[in-house]
């Protein structure tokens, strides 16, 4: 463990840790804008600089490890005019549109913009002008709003693996570009979304987020496509989705989702969602079954017809008994699905084997 | 007899009474038409059989307003050295010597010693050479940088035979500590601590990671990008050894085993003399496995940069050799901790590299006889701009700015005065007249605002505005920022704004306020030394050359009648003949005039080109009324 002190307080923290660590375990705040827990630190927006002593000027408490005995700063006039001058720089080439903002009251920088106290714009001059790049499906570029945090770039980078951004060119030109400056959706991106779960202003935004304001309340739930068991935050608003974010606290995921897990979720308030079970008429009202395709368009018995769950699972349980009785164990197969729980599927195993008697019985994920 | 006698004496054996005609052919002599000369030795040596002589075209020895230069060396007689020569002279200056005995000639430069020959001045005698140590430069238009024998006669190879035979690598690296040698990229980091540092580091790390590829990396920084700087440039065309054996030796002394030579692709001619040197090295067992038959092995991988500036810092410069986008990383970790590869790494610039040789062949202590007390040794030095001599220069450090320009560059020309002298490119400052008896050492210079840098020096004369030198530096930095870091993305983009405001007589007097306060913090917040040192050419001008500014903003002139917007073309009544010269040349008919009468420009039509005063034989177009 390491004993430093952060504005006097004094702090253990484990090795490794950075000054930046170190301030978050004294509850002693540090704007920031390019740092993120999971990424590498990377010391690109000079906000979290500090003052330590014996060290020379203003280090980024980001991407400073924290040592014995350090004495921390994190508040002086010289900070602040530092802070106040690089907020102004940023802010000198940025959109003021922050109420029509999609980034509304979620933006980092608009937090630490407010935290640093910044009150007039006293550099004016040229400001980036870009076409908002809305090729992906699910989500927005507008790199006019880009701060070149690079936090998109490190997250495609370092958590999602495929790299399919980076910076580009050079000076004021800078930006963050696909291979051969190509719209997103031509570039290797597989639209897991991290990046604009990383993104600290609407320079990526999802589409959903355009026809909505700021979510009001927030579920934690698991994500119901795979086996594997993402954890995942519901962003709803009067009862209805808006948005979904990975959950950096479940340790399966940790923030991390998938395309369907982060954008697949417009089906659970569809109109065409079955709600409840529905079964053939004849089914349920006797009759025979058509004979041919032909046949069954035109037979009203062939119809859905919604059904209680006690009436249907009692027409499957009666025609498997059926089936069973006249053809065989072995004339039943029974698949199960990745959206089911693992003990779901432990019991459909046991179904399959001991009540129906088949080893007929597989899975989705195998196909 | 040991693995170097052997070597030595092969390579003397090779050099040995030799006449030779030397063609300066580094790229500045290539451009000013050495090969031209070259041709006519060739002619002329095939046109006389009596001729007898090798012929070998060197690097720069860096007097550039002589270029093309032809030396002579015949055996029992000293070296002849004739410059500025045409195709012609060089028929005739070859006749005269080979078959008529007669040395002197009209393009005769200097003789390459001590003592004067048949009326030909010694180059002690010459200002531009006189006041020069050279000691990087030793080689540099001396030897045949394509043949080894050459270096090795030299004294070549001697120091890494030294440090490989008789001393351990932690001899080596306080021999380096006791010269007091300091980098010469420009920051003035010791360069035998930063080794002693590595060394350590690459210990633990093998103890940590005893099957790793490589422990340590050895990186030259040859990624010279300062306009107007050619130093490196001029030491890996004329003598490419001395920085392979320099790199032998570090490598030796901090235990690593590879090393890179990081050189920008727009040298191509060093480029193709590095890899044919690292080919004979190898070939003479000077690099490669078991160096000189001792234990320790060393190879030397090249490679290209792509032409960005911001690459010449530590951290840009291994992400680039590593394929990554050339941008900084925030330090620590130091290189010296977790480099290239995350091993450890040094990386010394070029004519670091190239002292240590003459350190460990010489020893610590004649080395560090020169220079100051905390600053040893000579820096070379690209002298550009307003003075006469422009060339690549070496001196003791210590001395003064106004030696080297007045001594060795010969003053200033066309009878102007001098204004400013600009160190370190575009991370440095501009120093006024008031300071020309600052001695050149890395404490004055950065006490003085600017920075030794890596030895460009620009000399400015009083037609040179300063807002406008301020500007131009920083849309150097400005372009060759990398986009990471904000202050210095936007706070160069902003700087460059104002500068180009108030050289276009738009400028606010609030805007002297705005870079005041965005210089300090651009300074103080950037991320790299690119961003930290942008804004040293406007807080040097600022506080030198404020004046400049405020006659610009307040009374809408320029004093140096440089910034288009801001000054006036006129005709003066008595010195103009009517020769109608201006009127033809001005590009857009600005004007007028009957021939023999006084013509007149019309300022609104005027671009501000300079066409018409440069044309003019009579000194009669002013600007703002002065004749420039």
């Amino acid at each position: 463990m390491i004993n430093l002190k952060i504005d006097n307080k004094k702090v253990e923290v484990p090795e490794g840790s950075t000054v930046l660590d170190a301030a978050r375990a004294a509850n002693v705040y540090i704007p920031t804008l390019c740092d993120d827990p999971l990424l590498e630190p990377f010391g690109a927006c000079r906000m979290c600089i500090v003052e330590i002593k014996g060290h020379r000027g203003l280090p980024t408490s980001c991407s400073t490890p924290a040592t014995e005995e350090m004495e921390v700063t994190t508040f002086s006039p010289n900070i602040e005019v530092n802070r106040r001058t690089t907020m102004n720089l940023m802010l000198s080439d940025h959109p003021l549109d922050c109420q029509h903002c999609v980034a509304n009251m979620k933006c980092d920088l608009q937090y630490v913009a407010g935290y640093v106290g910044v009150r007039e714009q006293p550099y004016e001059g040229e400001t980036r002008s870009y076409e908002k790049d809305r090729s992906n499906p699910f989500y927005v570029r507008d790199l006019e709003k880009c701060i070149l945090c690079g936090k998109c770039v490190r997250a495609c980078d370092e958590l999602q693996g495929r790299q399919a951004i980076s910076f580009g060119y050079r000076g004021f030109e800078s930006k963050i570009t696909t291979p051969f400056d190509l719209p997103m959706w031509d570039s290797t991106c597989e639209s897991c979304g991290r990046c604009v779960d990383v993104c600290p202003t609407a320079a990526l935004y999802d589409k959903s987020a355009e026809k909505n304001g700021l979510a009001m309340e927030e579920t934690r739930t698991t994500c119901p496509y795979c086996g594997v068991g993402c954890g995942l935050i519901l962003e709803t608003r009067n009862g209805k989705i808006i948005g979904v974010r990975g959950d950096r606290e479940n340790s399966v995921n940790e923030g991390h989702t998938c395309v369907k897990g982060r954008y697949g979720w417009e089906y659970v308030q569809h109109e065409d969602r079955v709600k409840k079970p529905l079964v053939r008429r004849y089914l349920l009202e006797g009759g025979s079954k058509p004979k041919s395709k032909e046949e069954s368009d035109e037979n009203p018995l062939w119809d859905w017809v919604e059904t209680s769950w006690e009436e249907a699972l009692n027409i499957t349980a009666e025609s498997l008994h059926r089936i069973k009785e006249e053809n065989g164990s072995d004339s039943i197969g029974i698949m199960t699905s990745a959206k089911c729980l693992n003990e779901e599927n432990y019991l459909m195993n046991k179904f399959a084997r001991q009540v129906v008697g088949t080893n007929s019985i597989d899975h989705c994920a195998r196909l | 007899m040991s693995n170097y006698t052997a070597i030595r004496e092969w390579a003397d054996e090779k050099t040995a009474d030799k006449t030779r005609i030397v063609v300066g052919l580094g790229t500045c002599g290539i451009a000013a038409g050495g090969n031209k000369i070259l041709d006519a030795v060739e002619k002329t040596l095939a046109n006389n059989d009596a001729i007898k002589a090798d012929v070998v075209s060197v690097g720069c020895i860096g007097i550039c307003y002589k270029e093309p230069l032809l030396d002579i060396e015949i055996p029992g007689k000293p070296r002849l050295s004739y410059g500025s020569v045409t195709a012609r002279d060089t028929k005739e200056i070859l006749e005269n010597i080979f078959l008529n005995n007669k040395y002197e000639h009209k393009k005769a430069l200097a003789v390459i010693g001590d003592e004067t020959f048949e009326g030909i001045p010694s180059w002690k005698e010459i200002p531009f050479f006189a006041p020069q140590e050279r000691r990087v430069l030793r080689n540099c238009g001396f030897i045949d940088p394509e043949k080894i024998e050459e270096y090795i006669a030299n004294d070549g190879y001697a120091g890494l035979s030294r440090a490989l035979v008789e001393m351990t690598p932690a001899e080596v690296i306080d021999e380096t500590l006791d010269a007091g040698l300091r980098g010469r990229g420009g920051a003035g980091f010791p360069a035998g601590r930063k080794w002693s540092i590595a060394a350590d580091n690459i210990h633990t790390y093998k103890e940590k990671n005893p099957n790793s590829d490589a422990f340590g990396y050895v990186i030259c920084n040859a990624d010279e990008g300062d306009p107007g700087a050619f130093m490196n440039r001029s030491v890996l065309e004329g003598d490419p050894h001395s920085v392979i054996e320099g790199m032998t030796i570090a490598g030796y002394a901090i235990g690593a085993t590879y090393g890179y030579i990081y050189c920008r692709a727009e040298y191509p001619l060093a480029i193709e003399r590095l890899k044919l040197a690292i080919d004979q090295a190898r070939e003479k067992n000077l690099l490669g496995k078991n160096i000189l038959g001792t234990e320790f092995s060393f190879e030397i991988k090249l490679k290209e940069g792509a032409g960005a500036f911001v690459c010449g810092e530590e951290t840009a410069l291994i992400a680039s050799i590593e394929g990554l986008r050339g941008m900084p990383m925030p330090r620590p970790p130091y290189p010296a901790q977790a480099g290239l590869w995350e091993v450890p790494t040094i990386i010394n610039n070029v004519e670091t590299l190239n002292n240590i040789p003459v350190i460990l062949a010489k020893g610590a202590e004649v080395w560090a006889e020169k220079g100051t007390e905390k600053s040893k040794g000579t820096k070379t030095f690209a002298l550009t701009g307003k003075v006469e001599n422009t060339g690549l220069i070496e001196v003791e450090l210590g001395m003064s700015l106004r030696e080297v320009i007045y001594d060795i560059g010969g003053g200033i020309p066309d009878g102007k005065e001098f204004k400013a002298a600009q160190t370190g490119g575009p991370s440095g400052g501009c120093l006024p007249a008031s300071m020309l008896d600052l001695t050149i050492d890395y404490e004055a210079l950065a006490k003085a605002g600017s920075i030794m840098g890596s030895g460009g020096l620009v000399i400015m004369d009083t037609s040179t505005c300063m807002v406008d030198v301020a500007r131009y530096f920083l849309t150097f930095t400005q372009s060759e920022s990398c986009g990471k870091c904000v202050p210095c993305r936007l706070g160069t983009k902003r700087m460059l704004e104002i500068l180009t405001r108030i050289t276009e007589g738009k400028g606010k007097i609030e805007d002297i306020a705005l870079l005041e306060e965005l210089a300090p913090s651009i300074r103080d917040s950037s991320l790299c030394g690119l961003g930290q040192s942008a804004p040293n050419p406007v807080l040097t001008t600022l506080k030198y050359f404020r004046e400049e500014y405020e006659a610009h903003i307040l009374d809408g002139h320029c004093p140096a009648g440089q910034c288009k917007a801001l000054i006036t073309y006129t005709i003066d009544e008595v010195d103009c003949t009517g020769c109608t010269l201006c009127a033809i040349s001005c590009p857009v008919d600005a004007i007028s005039g009957a021939k023999k009468e006084l013509h007149i420009i019309d300022t609104d039509i005027c671009t501000r080109c300079d066409t018409c005063r440069q044309v003019c034989n009579f000194d009669a177009v002013l600007i703002d009324g002065n004749l420039l």
